[in-house]
């Protein structure tokens, strides 16, 4: 394996009860790149997207086979207590923002508390830098004890980034970030994500292909729980050698 | 002519339904003013503030102080104890054992016969402990009854309300690097607290409000308890015992007990009410 590549899956299969979702999945995820994983609703990208972080754990009657290797470990032969170590290396981002229900400020240092930070000015700090990165602090930075419910969707899911940014962790899991938003809210995520690629490896589940085309580095193109194609956005959008993936791309599979 | 029927139809179910929201408007509002008229004559200051003069079957003077310390008493202490004890359980049964589907709900289905076993039966099984440990009629033995008989309820309603928190609230909570109790009290109670209330308040009024529980575990007397080994006295049997007296100005006493146990229970809701609602604000709509 490469120095490039943060996220190695190797033949991973995962079934839930009877029904196979995910059928020989191998993929590799470029570090500090934008990997979009793209795909008609149902083909199981979320369900990737969500055993990258061991989510999966918490549904019943799933079956994960095969490896998931960050930087070389095997995420899926991590035992149980140590699963949030995996999990504090990656934020996530959810289809519609999941706040906590408690203030802005506790939003953001909640992480940060369980993790054993407790020093006042530390967490301040904290706060507030997190909050410009996700360019929410000049909207919040007079109300931060108001409940996190009092602020808009839009506002809430870059509160939910500002708070998967605080624990430090050096990937992003995103899962169709912007489905719940408006046009300007959207806009602002894929900004912000264009900017964090830098320090962080962002991996973002979508079934718009225009937002892929617009932020993506790399590609995986994904089918009935098959990765069809994968490669750079370039080859992918450009000059795709599949079939499914040249159908998909003309919009024939919206 | 379909159109009329549609009409017709719309109009003979929301008939219905107007019929049965104010009958039990009505229903509960003769109940409460049935009540305020009988025991309005005989509540008087003497009567909540001090203990029975003459006993309590046949004590015209003095009141019902006793039993309504006693009621507080077993109350409360039932209320905290299943709430200490119930609100792991539905947390653990919604976070923890979230893959174990069938398990938790065999465990909802026999909290639901649990909550469906008349209170009498509890009392008749806390009064066999009671013998089978040679304990004696006592605060704690009705604590410990009544604890049991409201268990079921406490745990079935929060489990409700857990069962309502969206999975990504518990997804956002994991990926931050906390563990499931961590989410459970942090968040998941946070996020709850208005039905947790709900819940207390369901299970205090049943438990306040029960004869049959009490009636041979607690005993009867006409004191304020001082020790949990104590007999103590409660408002529902002041009632019973007092309903069923010879003398009549005892019988009317009986309906002032009732109203002072209504108005315990309005006072309660209230005040639940405006808590709940102080917490309303935090919680997220999803």
């Amino acid at each position: 394996m490469d120095n490039q590549t943060k996220i190695h899956i190797k033949n991973l299969n995962l079934h839930i009860g009877k029904q196979q979702i995910l059928k020989d999945i191998n993929v590799q995820i470029p570090k500090n790149k934008i990997t979009v994983i793209l795909g008609p609703s149902g083909c199981g990208k979320t369900t990737l997207l969500k055993s990258l972080n061991r989510l999966t754990d918490i549904y019943p009657d799933i079956k994960v086979e095969g490896s998931i290797e960050i930087d070389g470990q095997d995420i899926l032969k991590v035992k149980k207590r140590d699963v949030t170590d995996i999990r504090k290396k990656m934020g996530l981002l959810s289809q519609r923002p999941y706040p906590l229900p408690m203030s802005i400020y506790k939003n953001i240092t909640y992480g940060l508390k369980i993790s054993g930070r407790r020093r006042k000015r530390f967490l301040n700090k904290r706060v507030e830098h997190y909050l410009k990165q996700a360019s929410l602090w000049d909207e919040v930075k007079d109300r931060l004890k108001d409940p996190a419910s009092a602020l808009s969707i839009g506002q809430q899911q870059r509160l939910c980034l500002a708070r998967g940014l605080a624990v430090d962790p050096e990937i992003i899991l995103a899962d169709e970030p912007t489905s719940a938003l408006d046009p300007v809210s959207s806009q602002a995520i894929e900004e912000k994500f264009v900017e964090l690629k830098e320090r962080y490896t962002i991996v973002m589940v979508t079934h718009v292909l225009r937002q892929a085309r617009r932020i993506a580095d790399h590609v995986v193109f994904m089918y009935l729980g098959e990765v069809v194609e994968q490669g750079s956005a370039e080859e992918v959008f450009g000059n795709p050698k599949e079939e499914r993936t040249k159908a998909y791309l003309r919009g024939a599979f919206n | 002519m379909r159109k009329f029927f549609k009409l017709l139809e719309e109009r003979i179910f929301q008939g219905l339904m107007i019929l049965a929201t104010y009958g039990i408007a009505v229903v509960l509002f003769v109940i409460i003013i049935s009540i305020l008229i009988k025991g309005l004559p005989s509540l008087s200051w003497e009567m909540l503030s001090q203990t029975p003069k003459g006993g309590f079957y046949f004590g015209k003077e003095g009141g019902i102080l006793n039993a309504i310390i006693g009621s507080l008493y077993l109350a409360f202490g039932s209320t905290l104890l299943a709430l200490l004890i119930g609100l792991p359980v539905a947390l653990y049964m919604n976070i923890h054992l979230l893959n174990r589907k069938k398990l938790v709900n065999t465990i909802r289905f026999l909290l639901d016969l649990l909550w469906g076993v008349p209170s009498i039966v509890y009392g008749a099984f806390g009064f066999s402990v009671m013998i089978f440990l040679g304990m004696r009629n006592s605060l704690l033995a009705g604590i410990i009854t009544i604890t049991l008989f409201i268990i079921p309820i406490m745990i079935r309603a929060i489990d409700e309300v857990l069962k309502s928190v969206p999975r990504g609230l518990l997804e956002a909570s994991l990926s931050l690097g906390s563990t499931r109790s961590e989410t459970a009290y942090r968040v998941f109670v946070k996020q709850c607290i208005p039905g947790i209330i709900t819940a207390v308040l369901l299970a205090f009024g049943r438990g306040i409000g029960d004869a049959a529980a009490v009636l041979f575990t607690t005993g009867y007397t006409d004191y304020i308890p001082t020790s949990l080994s104590h007999p103590t006295a409660s408002l529902p049997l002041a009632i019973f015992f007092q309903l069923s007296s010879p003398v009549p100005e005892v019988k009317d006493r009986a309906y002032a007990s009732a109203l002072v146990l209504t108005i315990i229970i309005l006072v309660i809701s209230i005040l639940s009410r405006i808590l709940s609602r102080r917490f309303q604000k935090t919680k997220i709509n999803f």
